[in-house]
């Protein structure tokens, strides 16, 4: 058994997998399938300041090698979270960390001060990247000074690892990825979803609510690679690397990208046991090539 | 209600083709006994002979066969893999995530008169729910609605369970018209109603239901993906908000929803 204890700013990971935002609910949904406490973390869904219902239906479509979401952030705020779903989680023994979106820098430091006061919750992601919301959410992941705004009144609120989620819909990651490092972020994720559009030729007329959504699964997995590659070479802090994982062997590309950790989404769909085989794919990969540690393949890939 | 899940691999045990655009599945699991399976409950099917359908397909369950240990589907063609499942062979394996979602909610009295309505491959929860109602002391009324003869499905296993009453809309079989037009809505009284079909048809048999004051339950169909309330792509909008019909439904009594009605 090769050692895969990663970490990612001094949070201590069992191994480097862990369940994207959105994908894995609040992780009890998946308890007939997955021992919980075996991943390296899970990331429960996206939590706002105050309740939201989301986008009307239909919110899905499936594309070549992957779907289309637009959900928006339907969440039962930050109260109900603290007060009805950590109770059932703080005993589970694993990173609970929470995704945190919001409409506006105060927003988002307030949410995070509320989650920061939970004892069983070491971190928070912080989404600045989630393209089906109208106000906040990609808005300000999609500029410097807007990714600024935010990561610097979130950090101010709360001590514990702040990562920060990016987006892929924008011109220059690397600027990005840097402008919240120098704010204080921990670390950063990526990617979350690319936005595109489906259209029922047959119907003629659009298949999301909305008109677009992000895009996810095997199919953005070629971008998020390069994103990932291109990110880690240029920050200092620790990369999550996340878009089209559905195997070990999508993990360690990841990995050998540079990225400390990875994040799985969309496949838990495809097979919700799927983590558990990524991660016994990726102590395979190790003893198959030699390796001890998961620690000696991040970043080799130059 | 919370069942315990498993992702399961089974065998194709029989493949038959209904019509041109349906075929039943009849599937074991050659390890194990199947888990408890209810009415109305349904499986996220893996489609692995089709490289363009992505996601899994949720599919019915139609019936459960306990002497053989099989689980039957329904699969009628709408898409690619809807295709790829019908088009699937005996003795192939079958990746199945089951029991997911609420099942019907059965009669607290033997003597309750229950009308079961399907319309096309909504058909497919009747059997089991006629079936599980029979087993109760409970005999079904069922209306079947299709588009013709054809495409009227397992009408020799309804007649098993209850009384069959069929209508077609070219009149090839039964009664011409909708299931809506049937005399049987209008002759017969019924203290519980069950439906499950295409949308126009649940809305309209909701609204004489609601008309008639009767109790009534229908199985919806939302576009889902991941069938266990973790993605929430599937929503219904009822009156406690949007909520998942993989894990509150797909079963729902008319009064949750917000239908127009």
């Amino acid at each position: 058994m090769a050692n895969l204890t990663t970490d990612i700013a001094g949070l201590r990971l069992r191994n480097p997998v862990m369940t994207a935002s959105g994908t894995f609910g609040y992780g009890t949904e998946y308890e007939d399938f997955v021992p919980l406490e075996q991943l390296g973390g899970i990331i429960v869904k996206g939590t706002t300041l105050h309740p939201r219902q989301g986008n009307p239906y239909p919110r899905m479509a499936e594309t070549e090698g992957g779907m289309l979401n637009c959900v928006g952030l339907q969440n039962r705020g930050v109260d109900y979270f603290c007060q009805h779903i950590y109770p059932q989680l703080r005993d589970i023994p694993t990173n609970f960390i929470v995704n945190v979106s919001g409409n506006a820098p105060e927003d988002y430091a307030e949410c995070a001060a509320r989650i920061g006061e939970l004892e069983a919750i070491p971190a928070i992601e912080l989404n600045i990247s989630c393209p089906n919301v109208k106000h906040g959410g990609m808005a300000f992941g999609t500029t410097v000074e807007g990714a600024q705004s935010v990561v610097r009144a979130v950090r101010k609120a709360y001590g514990k690892t702040l990562i920060v989620k990016l987006s892929p819909n924008v011109t220059d990651i690397v600027a990005i990825a840097k402008a919240v490092e120098d704010e204080g972020a921990d670390a950063v994720s990526l990617i979350n979803t690319l936005m595109g559009m489906a259209i029922d030729a047959e119907k003629r007329c659009r298949l999301l609510s909305i008109g677009t959504g992000g895009l996810s699964g095997p199919a953005v997995k070629p971008v998020a690679l390069r994103m990932v590659w291109q990110v880690a070479h240029a920050v200092g802090i620790p990369v999550i690397g996340l878009g089209g994982i559905v195997s070990a062997t999508d993990a360690v590309e990841f990995l050998l990208a540079g990225a400390s950790a990875v994040e799985i989404g969309t496949a838990n769909f495809l097979d919700p046991a799927v983590t558990i085989k990524v991660i016994q794919g990726i102590n395979d990969y190790l003893e198959r090539h030699g390796f001890t540690s998961v620690k000696e393949i991040i970043g080799l890939c130059e | 209600m919370t069942h315990r899940k498993y992702i399961l691999d089974l065998t194709l045990t029989a493949v038959e083709q209904l019509n041109e655009r349906c075929a039943l599945l009849r599937a074991t699991d050659p390890t194990a006994p199947l888990p408890p399976m209810q009415a109305g409950q349904f499986a996220q099917l893996r489609v692995d002979n089709s490289p363009h359908a992505f996601l899994r397909r949720p599919i019915s369950i139609h019936n459960v066969d306990r002497e053989r240990n099989e689980v039957w589907f329904l699969v009628q063609i709408v898409g690619k893999g809807t295709k790829g499942l019908a088009q699937m062979k005996c003795h192939e394996r079958l990746n199945a995530v089951l029991p997911l979602g609420n099942g019907f909610t059965l009669p607290e009295r033997q003597t309750e008169r229950v009308l079961l309505v399907g319309g096309g491959v909504g058909v497919a929860p009747l059997l089991l729910l006629g079936k599980q109602l029979s087993e109760r002391g409970v005999r079904p009324t069922f209306l079947l609605g299709a588009r013709s003869e054809k495409d009227l499905l397992q009408t020799e296993h309804f007649r098993h369970y209850g009384d069959l009453h069929v209508s077609t809309e070219d009149g090839s079989l039964g009664e011409r018209g909708f299931v809506t037009q049937h005399p049987l809505m209008h002759e017969a009284h019924f203290d519980r109603v069950y439906v499950c079909g295409p949308k126009p048809m649940m809305v309209a048999v909701a609204h004489w239901a609601k008309s008639g004051n009767i109790w009534c339950e229908v199985s919806l169909e939302n576009r889902m993906a991941c069938g266990i309330g973790a993605c929430l792509c599937c929503v219904e909008d009822t009156s406690e908000g949007h909520v998942c019909v993989c894990t509150e439904g797909p079963v729902f009594n008319i009064e949750q929803l917000k239908w127009q009605i």
